[in-house]
């Protein structure tokens, strides 16, 4: 199993990941430049987050034009597992990899702190050692991560189990004051039909040892590395 | 030379809190009418074209493909002629 991680100008959360790829997981792992146009070797891609291309006119708006993204279209669309945090899961959606889109947070405020978030789905290769109800703890670090789909494209999401993680009080409550940016239903995170492609606004590379408070991040890398992937 | 100038603003059924938080401003400042506030993007692009039906359906595939979101966004463009 050898890992991707996908740099743009302005990624900034490649190397947190990579220090958990390797450090602590002890995986194989390369960068992917976004002007590659291939990324044969790997098993697993993952888009971290920042500010690629510095967001400018819609976050990942430009990045969806990188000439990696048609290598990795033709990777999800053969099934391959990729994953999504932050400005990556904003990629995904501008991207057309994911529904929705992700708006300016409703309080026009940049947040930056812990979150929980309630596993909706365990259906998913990052999920699958996680129990539907489990409660995550991680940060987030966002100023447009207000999750919006319309309200048939919601409506399917919700139909065929597609929202993968939602906000929630430590307890698994799904609270009004657990949500950190207006997101429609508490929405933190989502996976495509198919469901190989997850997105979510935290970052489970920043929650991946005790030392920061938190070891949770690292069940989404363990669901991926510890599976074979039907491919 | 053609000019288009683009204005993309959110859909009207997505939230807007920029709007609302300008449409609040401008009231603490007395101005009670304002009942609703949008804020968009406007673009402004210089076309080496002379057709404007030509331009019209570029600079729309444009919208449609960039410039706009359709998920959360709606646009609507005019085109000018401009010397030089």
């Amino acid at each position: 199993m050898k890992v991707g991680l996908l740099v743009f100008p302005g990624t900034w959360s490649h190397q947190d990941f990579a220090h958990v790829l390797q450090d602590v997981l002890g995986c194989d792992w390369g960068y992917v430049w976004h002007k590659n146009t291939e990324v044969a070797g790997y098993d697993c891609l993952i888009l971290p987050g920042g500010f690629a291309h510095g967001d400018y006119l819609r976050c990942g708006a430009i990045a969806r034009f990188s000439p990696v993204m048609d290598a990795v279209i033709r990777f999800a669309k053969s099934g391959g597992p990729v994953i999504g945090s932050c400005n990556g899961f904003q990629i995904l959606c501008e991207a057309g990899l994911l529904p929705g889109a992700l708006l300016r947070n409703t309080s026009l405020q940049y947040r930056c702190r812990w979150v929980h978030i309630r596993t909706e789905s365990a259906d998913t290769p990052f999920t699958r050692t996680l129990k539907v109800g489990q409660v995550l703890k991680m940060p987030i670090s966002h100023g447009e991560g207000r999750y919006f789909a319309a309200p048939e494209t919601l409506a399917g999401l919700q139909a065929n189990g597609q929202i993968v993680f939602r906000y929630s009080a430590p307890d698994g409550r799904i609270t009004a004051e657990a949500n950190p940016n207006g997101a429609m239903e508490n929405i933190a995170g989502i996976c495509n039909e198919r469901r190989n492609v997850v997105g979510l606004m935290p970052h489970p590379e920043r929650a991946a040892e005790p030392l920061l408070g938190s070891e949770d991040g690292r069940l989404l890398f363990e669901g991926v590395l510890n599976a074979a992937i039907p491919r | 030379m053609l000019e288009a100038r683009i204005h993309v603003t959110l859909k009207k059924s997505v939230l807007d809190p920029q709007g609302d938080t300008v449409r609040s401003g401008l009231a603490s400042l007395g101005f009670a009418t304002v009942q609703d506030c949008r804020v968009g993007k406007f673009m402004v692009l210089r076309l080496n074209e002379t057709d404007a039906a030509a331009a019209k359906a570029k600079v729309d595939e444009m919208c449609r493909k960039l410039l706009a979101n359709p998920v959360i966004e709606d646009y609507v463009f005019q085109i000018n002629e401009v010397v030089g």
